[in-house]
C-alpha cells in the first residue's frame, strides 16, 4: 500500500470521527428538551392553555432546535418525494433545486458569453486593460444583492432580475481571470506564432486559449461558487420558486429542521458543482 | 328549487359522496340505483336545473373539502338545519344566477400575490374553496416575500391583483416611496386581527408611558401597523420618531428578533403575534381592536389600468373575494378555514396557531386563555373615511407633505360604490352609502373634519 493511500484512509477515518462527534454533540444538546409535563393535576383551563401552546403530549410541536430523530424524519419526508407539486407555493425540494440550477445556469452562461471574449480583448490590449480597470475595480466588490432593487426597477420582472443578479456576480472573477490568463501567455509562444505568421484568429484559438484555459476555468470555478451563494439569497428576496424560496418559506414557518435540511442540500449541491468544475480544470491543465 | 334536496348530487345527504356515486339509504346499490334513476334522469335532463344543482353541490363541497367532515357535520346537525345554515353563509341563489350570465371575461388566467398572514384569509381561501373557479377564473396565488416586493410586482404588472396593506394603494397612487401608479382598493380584506406583542421580560411593564427607548418592529412604513402603533405611543405621550425606534421587519423575522432580544416588541400581523406566544418568547399586550375597533388592515386591490382593461374580469374577481369574505365572517366557519389556509402552500403555519387567531379563543402568553370572538373579522367594505384617516396619519408623521385633498384621493382609490354594488348583486346585506364615523382610542374621527382632526394632535412630526 502506498503512502498516499494510507493518508487517504486516515483522513477518511478522521472525517468520519468528526461527523460522529458533531452528531453526538447535537444529540446531547437536544435530548433533554424533549421532556413534557404530564397532564395530571391540571385544571381544564390549564390543559386547554397547554394545548394552545402546542404542549399537548399527543401533538408534536415543530419548533425549537430539532433532535436528530426529527431531522431524520424531515430529511426522509423530503427525499422520499422530491418532485411533488402542490401548486405554485408548495413544491418538492427536487423541483426547487431544478429552478435554482436553471437560474444559475442561465445567469452563469450569459456571464461566460460576455466575460470570456471581453477578458480576451482586455488581456490582449494593455490600453483597454488600463482604461477599463477602474470600472472593473469599482464594480467588482459590489454585493450582487445590492443590484436587486435597481434590477427590479429597470428590468421590471422579478425572474429576470434574479438571473441578472447571478449574471452580474459571476462576470467579474471570469473577466479578471481571463484577462490575467491571456496577458500571462508566454512571450516565446506568441513570438513563435508571429514567426510562423499565424492568423490572429488562429493565434487566439490555438495558442492563447489553450494556454490561458486553466486560469479561465479557475475564474469560472470561483464564479460558479459565488453564483451558487448568491442564488439562495436572491431567491429569498424575490421568492416564488427555488431552494432559496424554500428556505424563506420554512423560515416563515420558523421550522428549523426544514431550514437545516435545505442548508445541507445547498451545501451538497454546491460541492458537486465545484467538483464538476474541478474535473474540468484538471482536463485543461498542462505541464510546461 | 334552490337548496332543495332533490339535487341530484345530494350535497345535503350525510351518506352521499359528492363527486362519486350517489349510493345511500338503500339496502343495496342496485336497488338504490333503480329507484333513483328515474327521478335523477328527469331532473338531469333539464339543463338549467342541472347547472343549478352542480353549483350548489360544488359550493357545499367547497365548504367541506373533506368528505368525512361534510358527512360528520350533516349527521351531527341534521340535514334541514345544515341546509338552512349553509344557505345563510353561501348566497347560493345569486351564485347560481350569476353562473348563468357571466359577462365575457377579458382575461381568465390571473396571478394574484399574497403575503402569508391571516389578513389575507378571504383571498387565500377563495382558491382552495373554488370561489375563483366558480367565476370562471383560473387564479394562481403567488406567495410573496415582502411588502416592497408586492409593490414592485404590482408596478411591473407581474401580478394582476394583490393583497396590499390598505395604506399601500394610497401611497403608490400618490407616488410615496415608489414611482406613482394609480391603484385601487376593491375590498378591505380584514378588520382588527393585529396585536402589540411584547417580549416576555416586559410582562410587568405594561404601561406604554414607560416604554421610552423601546425598539419596535413594524411590517412596512405604509401600514396600519405603523400608524396604529404611532397613534398608541403618541397617546401615551411618547414621540414615535424620537422616543422609540421603529424598524421595518418582515413578520417572520419579528418572532426571531424577539427571541434574540433585538426588539422589545412589535405591532404585527397574525399569525405571528400568536406564533410568538406559541414559541414562548412573547405575550399579547393588546389586540389592535382595543385601539380602533373595526380598523381596516389589509386590502385586496389592483391597478386602475387593470380595472379599465378588464372590467368583467375585475367584477368576477370582486364577486369571488366578496363571497369568500362573507363566508369568512361566519364564526362557525372559522375552524374549518383555519384548517384550509394553514397548509404549506398558503400560510405554512401550525393549524393550532391559526385557529386561535381566527376563533378568538387564544392563549395570551401570560398563562390565560382569552375569549375575544371579534379578534379578527373580515368586513370587506372599503369605506373612504378609513382612507381619509390613513391620509391624515401619513401627513401627521411626515410621509405626505403639502396641501392634500383627502376626500378626492380617498374616493378615487377606495372603490366604495363598486363594493356596494357587487355586494347587493351577491345578495349580501349592502351597507349604507355614507361612510360611518369611528373612534380611535376614544376620539371620534369625522372624515368631513379631517383637517381639524389632524391639527388636534400635539405629538406629530415637526414640519
Amino acid at each position: 500500500m502506498s503512502v498516499a493511500n494510507h493518508l487517504k484512509l486516515r483522513a477518511g477515518l478522521l472525517s468520519g470521527l468528526i461527523l460522529l462527534v458533531i452528531l453526538g454533540l447535537w444529540y446531547a444538546a437536544t435530548a433533554t428538551s424533549g421532556a413534557t409535563a404530564s397532564a395530571a393535576g391540571l385544571t381544564p383551563a390549564q390543559i386547554e392553555y397547554a394545548q394552545m401552546m402546542g404542549q399537548d403530549p399527543s401533538a408534536i410541536k415543530a419548533d425549537g432546535f430539532p433532535t436528530l430523530g426529527q431531522m431524520g424524519q424531515t430529511a426522509w419526508s423530503h427525499l422520499s418525494r422530491p418532485f411533488y407539486d402542490n401548486g405554485p407555493n408548495d413544491k418538492g425540494v427536487g423541483i426547487q433545486l431544478a429552478h435554482s440550477l436553471g437560474r444559475v445556469a442561465l445567469g452563469f452562461g450569459l456571464a461566460c458569453l460576455v466575460a470570456v471574449p471581453l477578458g480576451f480583448v482586455i488581456g490582449m490590449s494593455p490600453l483597454l486593460h488600463r482604461a477599463l480597470d477602474p470600472f472593473i475595480q469599482v464594480l467588482k466588490p459590489i454585493s450582487p444583492l445590492a443590484w436587486m432593487p435597481l434590477a427590479l426597477y429597470t428590468i421590471k420582472d422579478s425572474t429576470l432580475s434574479g438571473i441578472f443578479v447571478i449574471f452580474i456576480c459571476s462576470i467579474w472573477p471570469m473577466l479578471v481571470n481571463t484577462a490575467f490568463g491571456v496577458a500571462a501567455v508566454k512571450k516565446e509562444w506568441l513570438n513563435v506564432a508571429a514567426t510562423l505568421e499565424v492568423s490572429p484568429l488562429r493565434k487566439a484559438l490555438q495558442v492563447i486559449l489553450p494556454a490561458a484555459a486553466p486560469t479561465i476555468l479557475t475564474g469560472m470555478r470561483i464564479s460558479m461558487g459565488i453564483a451558487w451563494l448568491v442564488i439562495v439569497a436572491a431567491e429569498m428576496l424575490v421568492g416564488s420558486t427555488g431552494i432559496g424560496y424554500f428556505v424563506w418559506n420554512e423560515w416563515n414557518n420558523l421550522s428549523l429542521s426544514n431550514v437545516i435540511f435545505a442548508v445541507l442540500v445547498i451545501g451538497v449541491v454546491g460541492m458537486l458543482l465545484d467538483l464538476a468544475f474541478g474535473r474540468l480544470q484538471k482536463a485543461v491543465t498542462y505541464v510546461d | 328549487m334552490t337548496n332543495s334536496d332533490d339535487n341530484i348530487y345530494r350535497p345535503y345527504s350525510p351518506v352521499s359522496r359528492l363527486g362519486g356515486c350517489t349510493c345511500g339509504q338503500h339496502a343495496s346499490v342496485a336497488e338504490h340505483d333503480a329507484a333513483a334513476l328515474a327521478a335523477t334522469e328527469a331532473r338531469a335532463t333539464d339543463v338549467e336545473t342541472l347547472s343549478r344543482d352542480f353549483i350548489e353541490a360544488a359550493a357545499v363541497k367547497a365548504l367541506f373539502p373533506l368528505e368525512a367532515t361534510r358527512r360528520a357535520f350533516l349527521s351531527a346537525v341534521g340535514q334541514r338545519t345544515a341546509m338552512a345554515a349553509i344557505a345563510s353563509v353561501l348566497p347560493l341563489s345569486s351564485l347560481q344566477a350569476m353562473a348563468q350570465d357571466k359577462g365575457s371575461l377579458e382575461k381568465t388566467d390571473l396571478k394574484i400575490g399574497f403575503i402569508p398572514i391571516t389578513c389575507a384569509t378571504p383571498l387565500i381561501m377563495a382558491h382552495p374553496l373554488g370561489f375563483y373557479q366558480q367565476q370562471g377564473l383560473n387564479v394562481e396565488l403567488s406567495k410573496t416575500a415582502g411588502w416592497a416586493l408586492v409593490r414592485d410586482k404590482m408596478l411591473n404588472n407581474e401580478y394582476d391583483a394583490s393583497h396590499f396593506l390598505s395604506p399601500m394603494p394610497l401611497s403608490i397612487s400618490l407616488g410615496l416611496g415608489s414611482s406613482a401608479k394609480p391603484m385601487q382598493v376593491a375590498t378591505i380584506q380584514n378588520v382588527n386581527g393585529q396585536a402589540i406583542t411584547l417580549a416576555l421580560k416586559h410582562k410587568n411593564n405594561r404601561d406604554p408611558k414607560h416604554w421610552k427607548g423601546f425598539k419596535f418592529a413594524i411590517p412596512f412604513e405604509f401600514s396600519m401597523h405603523n400608524f396604529l402603533l404611532r397613534y398608541y405611543l403618541a397617546e401615551a405621550g411618547l414621540n414615535p420618531d424620537t422616543d422609540v425606534q421603529l424598524r421595518v421587519v418582515p413578520p417572520a423575522e419579528m418572532v426571531a428578533n424577539l427571541r434574540a432580544g433585538n426588539i422589545d416588541g412589535f405591532l404585527g400581523p397574525d399569525p405571528f403575534n400568536q406564533r410568538a406566544v406559541y414559541e414562548e418568547v412573547g405575550f399579547i399586550h393588546l389586540l389592535t381592536k382595543e385601539i380602533w375597533d373595526g380598523h381596516p388592515c389589509c386590502a385586496f386591490g389592483t391597478s386602475a389600468e387593470f380595472v379599465q382593461k378588464n372590467p368583467n374580469t375585475f367584477a368576477a374577481l370582486y364577486r369571488a373575494v366578496l363571497t369568500a369574505a362573507a363566508m369568512a365572517r361566519g364564526p362557525k366557519n372559522r375552524e374549518l378555514i383555519a384548517g384550509v389556509i394553514s397548509k404549506p402552500q398558503y400560510l405554512n403555519q401550525p393549524e393550532v396557531v391559526v385557529k386561535q387567531v381566527l376563533t378568538g379563543r387564544f392563549a395570551d402568553g401570560l398563562g390565560n386563555v382569552q375569549n375575544v370572538p371579534s379578534r379578527a373579522d373580515f368586513d370587506p367594505m372599503p369605506w373612504d373615511s378609513m382612507a381619509v384617516w390613513m391620509l391624515t396619519q401619513m401627513q401627521r408623521w411626515g410621509y405626505l407633505k403639502g396641501d392634500v385633498n383627502y376626500r378626492q384621493i380617498a374616493e378615487k382609490v377606495f372603490l366604495m360604490t363598486d363594493a356596494r354594488k357587487h355586494m347587493k348583486e351577491l345578495g349580501q346585506p349592502a351597507p349604507a352609502a355614507v361612510s360611518p364615523k369611528f373612534k380611535v382610542m376614544g376620539k371620534e374621527f369625522d372624515a368631513a373634519k379631517a383637517d381639524a382632526y389632524l391639527k388636534s394632535f400635539a405629538i406629530r412630526k415637526a414640519v
